[in-house]
């Protein structure tokens, strides 16, 4: 790893100015910019951590909105949103490993978007509002394909707020060596319909299954699938599966998600 | 470089750090605590766990510098006060839950936040809890068998 100067600051209003800066690079748990900057394949000359920022950190609940700060771990949110979102709280508790957990936060994997990570499904489909330090976005305008977001240079996630749906589960069919997800569906209900997220099966990335929402939202029950189609022109092939077995997927998961959600 | 001052195993330390240098790499090569052993270096072996404010972490991927001010607790601080071996160290001993001892200290240290967390787990949950070690040796058999044995009686004091 190349050398780099290390900041820490303690307020968001310090973290944006410092990532104003030429060659800085923010800093959340590092789960996955550390291995990246390991193999040289990131070399920021700043560093920005995030995670000494306590405006940041923790979980509120106000008027149906779960509101989490960008630097908290995943291990706090599956603790803390196990009784308002449990489904939420059950994605968290399923990333990566107990260790992994109490680093990696959700600022930093949505910020970082990798196709097969967890946390975009539940934020795309909750429906949720990513905060920045600039601007408020809502997650269908957020996500912009394989590692790519609509942050802009030097902004970043500083809270994510997801409404609280009266139903949601999240499936995933584990990669069992990475526990990333090989596929995963997060099904959310809401009373003005459904909202369903795919993650790890698309070369975009997260996506919303529309036929499925349609469907779901005149029967909440795992045969509304019954009949519906996905399309694999545009999925992931590589050495775990297929374009037509992550297709298949996607159906399965999301019934069972649909029955896990009750 | 820049000073870096933690408490580990309970005592104040400080040490000159680079912007990149991993925790791990500061308890072994500023420190000279070699028990933390370096594995994979891709955060997926567990070999370098240590307890950061008393949660597990894997210590190739955090940077020395972003844990200035914690408490560090490394598999040299698991002994009892008189340096025997702790419940844990000597349910792993008595139980053959290591061959070539590589990854053990990250297997200790997994597995007492564990104990700290659910005093008695099942043996599923043992299992599930270690997914995040992996060990070459033992098939995990007698590793999961130690953290039970150990289960329920006093952990090595967190």
């Amino acid at each position: 790893m190349f050398d780099f100067e290390f900041v820490k600051p303690s307020s968001i209003v310090e973290a944006a100015r410092l990532l104003g800066g030429e060659g800085a690079q923010a800093l959340s748990g590092g789960q996955t910019l550390m291995p990246t900057m390991k193999q040289r394949l990131a070399a920021p000359s700043v560093l920005v951590s995030l995670t000494g920022i306590a405006e940041m950190k923790g979980l509120s609940v106000a008027a149906g909105t779960l509101t989490v700060g960008a630097a908290t771990p995943h291990a706090v949110v599956a603790a803390e949103a196990a009784r308002v979102f449990p489904a939420l709280a059950a994605l968290a508790g399923g990333i990566g490993d107990p260790a992994v957990r109490n680093r990696g936060t959700i600022g930093g994997s949505i910020a970082n978007n990798d196709p097969s990570a967890c946390y975009p499904a539940a934020v795309l489909a909750s429906g949720a509002t990513v905060v920045t330090s600039k601007r408020r976005i809502a997650a269908d305008d957020f996500f912009q394909g394989m590692f790519s977001t609509a942050l802009e240079e030097g902004e970043f996630v500083t809270s994510v707020a997801f409404p609280i749906p009266e139903k949601a589960a999240y499936v995933k069919f584990n990669q069992p060596a990475s526990r990333f997800a090989l596929t995963g569906v997060f099904v959310a209900k809401f009373a003005g319909g459904v909202r369903v997220a795919v993650t790890g099966a698309s070369n975009n990335g997260v996506f919303r299954w529309a036929e499925a929402e349609a469907a779901l939202a005149k029967s909440f029950t795992a045969d509304a699938l019954q009949g519906l189609g996905v399309d694999d022109s545009d999925m992931i092939t590589d050495l775990h599966g297929t374009a037509a077995y992550r297709a298949n997927l996607v159906k399965v998961l999301t019934g069972r998600a649909v029955s896990a959600a009750g | 470089m820049t000073q870096v001052s933690m408490t580990v195993n309970g005592k104040p330390v400080s040490g000159e750090v680079e912007g990149r240098t991993l925790l791990v790499q500061f308890l072994r090569e500023g420190l000279g605590l070699t028990g933390t052993h370096v594995g994979c270096d891709t955060s997926q072996c567990g070999a370098c766990v240590v307890h950061v404010d008393g949660k597990p972490v894997k210590s190739c991927t955090v940077f020395a510098q972003d844990v200035a001010g914690s408490s560090v607790k490394t598999i040299e601080g698991m002994a009892n006060a008189d340096g025997s071996l702790g419940t844990l160290q000597q349910a792993f001993q008595d139980h053959h839950g290591l061959q070539c001892g590589f990854c053990t200290p990250g297997m200790v240290m997994s597995s007492a936040a564990l104990l700290a967390d659910n005093p008695n787990p099942t043996e599923a949950e043992v299992r599930h809890h270690l997914e995040g070690n992996i060990c070459r040796c033992t098939g995990y058999h007698n590793i999961v068998k130690a953290v039970l044995t150990a289960s329920g009686q006093p952990v090595a004091a967190e």
